[in-house]
């Protein structure tokens, strides 16, 4: 057991821990049976299903209710003495700012998201209080303790790029499952079910482009007069046939490309009469959540992969389904993987697509993983790191900092272990967060607005909350809820001003400062002007320099570009893994695939096995490995 | 798909971790027996993960009243029940896992580790023992042994912040993926007996140390016919005194076996919470590695110690390395 001294340090202790998922729910009763007396816990998320194969604090009756504050109840049942303070709230709201943070002496995360764990890492710096990082995915998983001045933060190594693939490979040329899943989600689902207003490249561009854009507008619209079998009809054979035909008529696309098959309904259900399916859906009860495409057809198994036929039955079902039964959402929808008849379309559209070129078909489980972008995720995995944050967390506590590791859980053993600790890694000099490097943003200061600069640069890749941005002591842009009326109508007018036009003009040369006073922190970008952009290589307009992405990546071509897979962030195990929930996992891709639009999905192959499996060709010795591994790292900046 | 398909309800509940493992691992869990004694903290970090996991059924081996020490390690047995209720640790630690998967079959089985037959075990795939005495683990293992269906044995104990688990699948085949291929591995235990009785001069070198020091204590404690963790700084002496006579039997040098590392066993024999939570993961993976036939298990013994954080896998057996 603990010594007299580490028992007094943890009595002592009042900490936070960031989210009561997978991890969170262990690391509270580890932290309660290990004597912590004072707990606070963040968490915005309610409770599903799914999170109760892991998140054992949780049971059937609970779902729907707040993982932070059920969580609490949970242990006082064990520990009634401890006090454990819920907070069912987003960990980025303003109420958890600096001086929240300071009133902790160690922050544990089991965050599932980039986006929080970049947020929570500012904060433990500008608060100046330590932070136990972690994360896992399947078997894998590390704990990562960051100290102010003394190891790096969370930042310091680059992140994996998002995920991107060109808008063409989407809409037109399609070569992996995934670009189908994208097409059926992003762009079909968003067109049929979604806000009708809202951009979108579904549409096949081909040479033509003036004839066919009239009456794209209004192929979705479903005609007054039409009912719902011609209207699906019609939607079936323009979106898998029609386009298909109009992409092959540009012939250069497929000169060294296997060409698709346009699919019509006639082609592929040509034995029954859809009718019958009317029949079904009218007659059943209107209870919204077993609502399934699937069970009106007999199909069963979701681990099953449907023909291409059972695939437009089921396209056909759903499509009716959501007329006939949902039609008040129709307009509001997005795709959401706990929509069950969502993933069953879905699914449907990106097998029948994926037949037409010639991409082998997935099950709706398969589906499913991959639409939802689902973080693989075991209980036993979960348990292990809960352990060692606390272990980490208590020589933080005890001051104990040179004794601090980071640790690697792996699937398979690397030098005997399959616990592996290694020394924490130095601050990075010329990390913009932790160290005051100014960044540089290479940009048209007479095309692109203040807003782009905003929304490319400073909220997405900067990750910043409440930003303020001044050109010397002048003022141009500020987040707030204490702001005058008209200075928001003014900054309101800079968002869409032309950079060089701005009140204090920003040209090449000229020093911009970017704040987040909630993160309290500052950075400097220096400005410089260039005319041209690549539209696909560089589809922002603008390129971030200095910023924590590695920028061999961002120059390489941006079809499916993936920042996890490149040789520079192999030591960045911490980076990506993810816990394992749900609404976060929107978070942990950001796809572009049509311009100043944001699309979510990440990989679902793991780029961490690779790397977990790479590990042991370097067994020969101990020493050498750890050496490697940190000379690996200072390569990689 | 052949044999029965999962249902909705499990597909629905397993879903993320089925994405681990698969769907035919889950049905192999659904269909498997545990059988576990000795319910201090690291089993019963264990129980919580298998029940989580899916399997079959979980049979709960432990007489013991509820002690302020017991409870003061389990997080299964709410407060208010307190050491008056009567109830013993199995029955106690039951009703909570029942709540937490209500497709486990969990239950109690009353009576000492030791009363049990080779045919009692039978019903089981796989047995695991925590916090017993070396006769026990000996016996036991040897039980399963005994039986012509592969009973796969486990025993762990955590002292101090300081873990040990043991691994016999006897005959182990399995699947081994490789990058493009899968290739069939076959694996060959020994029993507990026969893992220890190899001489310690013929192991690999740099063996872990707590190996050797989990020996010497695990000795001391059958010669002083003490319950496992019923030592105390007063047995120091006589256990350094025992260290050196096994060192000298050995060839081992004796700073192989610190007086530290040995002191922090026999002093502090509380489970240290955050070990138990360690252990009871890996402990939880490798039986659903054993039932489902996926991955690599673990030959055959873990050692973690909290203090430089290293969990290792030793292979302690007869046959070659
Ligand atoms: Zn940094």
């Amino acid at each position: 057991m603990a010594s007299g001294e580490q028992l007094s340090a943890i009595k002592d202790a009042k900490v936070l821990m960031v989210g009561a998922g997978g991890i969170g729910c262990e690391l509270l009763k580890t932290l309660a049976l290990s004597g912590f007396q004072d707990i606070h816990i963040i968490d915005m998320d309610t409770i599903e299903v799914s999170n109760l194969n892991r998140q054992f604090l949780f049971r059937q009756s609970h779902v729907g209710q707040s993982k932070a504050k059920v969580a609490r109840e949970a242990v006082l049942r064990f520990r009634p003495q401890i006090s454990i303070t819920p907070y069912h709230a987003n960990v980025k709201d303003p109420d958890f700012n600096v001086d929240f943070f300071k009133q902790f002496n160690v922050i544990l995360n089991g965050l599932d998201n980039l986006d929080a764990r970049r947020h929570v890492n500012r904060l433990c710096l500008a608060a100046g209080v330590p932070l136990v990082e972690s994360g896992t995915t399947g078997f894998l998983g590390q704990v990562t303790v960051h100290i102010k001045g003394q190891t790096e933060c969370y930042e310091c190594q680059p992140k994996p790029a998002p995920k991107t693939y060109p808008v063409c490979t989407i809409t037109s040329t399609p070569s992996k499952f995934v670009h189908c899943i994208v097409w059926a989600k992003d762009l079909l689902f968003a067109k049929l079910f979604g806000d009708k207003n809202q951009d979108n490249d579904l549409n096949v561009r081909s040479n033509d482009t003036a004839s066919s854009s009239d009456n794209s507008e209004d192929v979705f619209e479903r005609k007054k007069d039409e009912d719902m079998e011609q209207y699906a009809n019609r939607i079936y054979n323009h979106v898998f046939g029609h386009n298909i035909e109009s992409a092959l008529s540009n012939e250069e696309t497929w000169k060294n490309r296997n060409k698709p098959r346009p699919i019509y309904v006639k082609d592929v259900l040509t034995d029954e009469p859809l009718q019958q399916l009317n029949g079904n859906l009218e007659t059943d009860n209107n209870n919204f959540s077993t609502l399934s495409a699937m069970s009106y057809l007999g199909l069963k198994n979701p681990q099953d992969i449907w023909s291409l036929k059972e695939n437009s039955r089921v396209f056909f079902a759903a499509l009716k389904l959501f007329f006939s039964k949902r039609h008040k959402e129709i307009g509001n929808l997005s795709f959401d993987k706990d929509d069950h008849m969502a993933v069953e379309f879905v699914t449907a559209a990106a097998n029948i697509r994926a037949a037409s070129f010639g991409i082998p078909l997935h099950s709706l489980f398969e589906a499913k993983g991959i639409a939802g972008n689902i973080v693989h995720a075991v209980a036993t995995t979960n348990a292990i790191i809960a352990g060692l944050i606390v272990i980490e967390a208590i020589k933080v506590l005890q001051n104990d900092a040179k004794n601090c590791r980071m640790t690697y859980c792996l699937e398979h053993p690397a030098r005997k272990m399959l616990l592996m600790p290694v020394e924490p890694f130095e601050p990075n000099k010329s990390c913009y967060v932790c160290s005051e490097t100014p960044l540089l943003l290479e940009v048209n200061t007479k095309r692109a607005k203040l807003r782009d600069v905003v929304e490319k640069v400073v909220t997405s890749k900067l990750g910043m909350n409440l930003p303020l941005i001044s050109h010397g002591l002048n003022l141009l842009y500020e987040v707030g809820d204490d702001l005058e009326e008209d200075m928001v109508a003014n900054y309101e007018a800079n968002l869409e001003k032309v950079l060089s036009e701005l009140p204090y003009a920003i040209t090449g040369g000229t020093v911009i400062t970017v704040e987040d006073l909630q993160q309290e922190l500052v950075c400097s970008i220096n400005i410089k002007h260039r005319e041209e952009f690549d539209e696909e290589k560089e589809p922002d307009g603008m390129v971030l320099h200095g910023w924590t992405q590695a920028p061999a990546v961002e120059k390489k071509d941006a079809a499916a570009t993936n920042g996890a897979s490149t040789s520079t962030t192999s030591n960045s195990v911490p980076n990506n893994l993810e816990d394992d929930d749900d609404l976060t996992i929107l978070e942990s891709g950001v796809e572009t695939i049509s311009s100043g639009k944001k699309r979510k999905l990440s990989d679902v192959s793991n780029p961490e096995e690779k790397r977990a499996k790479k590990v042991p060709e370097q067994i020969d010795d101990d020493i050498v490995m750890l050496d490697d591994i940190s000379k690996e790292n200072e390569n990689s900046r | 798909m052949n044999g029965e398909e999962l249902t909705e309800q499990e597909t629905a509940l397993y879903d993320r971790q089925i994405r681990v493992w698969g769907v035919d691992a889950q049905r192999r869990l659904s269909k498997s027996h545990i059988f576990v004694s000795g319910l201090k903290g690291t089993a019963v970090e264990f129980c919580k993960n298998i029940v989580l996991a899916g399997v079959g059924s979980l049979t709960l081996n432990d007489d013991n009243p509820v002690t302020a020490e017991a409870l003061a390690a389990n997080f299964l047995i709410p407060f208010d029940e307190n050491m008056g209720g009567g109830g013993s640790l199995a029955e106690l630690c039951c009703d909570s896992l029942k709540d937490f998967n209500p497709m486990v079959h969990v239950s109690v089985e009353k009576g000492d580790l030791s009363s049990f037959g080779v045919d009692f075990f039978e019903k089981f795939d796989v047995v695991v023992i925590n916090c017993c005495l070396l006769a026990a683990k000996k016996s036991v293992n040897e039980k399963c042994r005994k039986l012509s269906k592969r009973v796969a044995f486990y025993s762990v104990d955590c002292r101090d912040s300081c873990g040990e688990i043991f691994v016999d699948l006897q005959k182990y085949c399995y699947a081994k993926k490789k990058i493009d291929e899968t290739v069939e591995c076959q694996l060959q235990y020994p029993s507990f007996e026969e893992a220890i009785a190899i001489p310690w001069r013929s192991l690999p070198k740099r063996m872990s140390k707590l190996y050797f020091a989990m020996r010497v204590v695990e000795r001391f404690e059958e010669v002083e016919k003490r319950k496992p963790g019923e030592t105390s700084i007063a047995d120091m002496a006589n256990v350094l005194k025992l260290r050196n006579e096994l060192c000298l039997a050995h060839s081992l040098n004796e700073s192989q076996i610190p007086d530290t590392l040995l002191e922090r066993l026999v002093v502090s024999t509380k489970e240290f919470p955050p070990v138990s939570a360690v252990l009871g993961g890996i402990l939880g993976q490798e039986v659903i590695k054993a039932i489902s036939g996926k991955g690599d298990p673990l030959k055959n013994f873990f050692f973690f110690d909290a203090v430089d954080g290293k969990g290792v896998i030793e292979d302690i057996s007869t046959s070659t390395p």
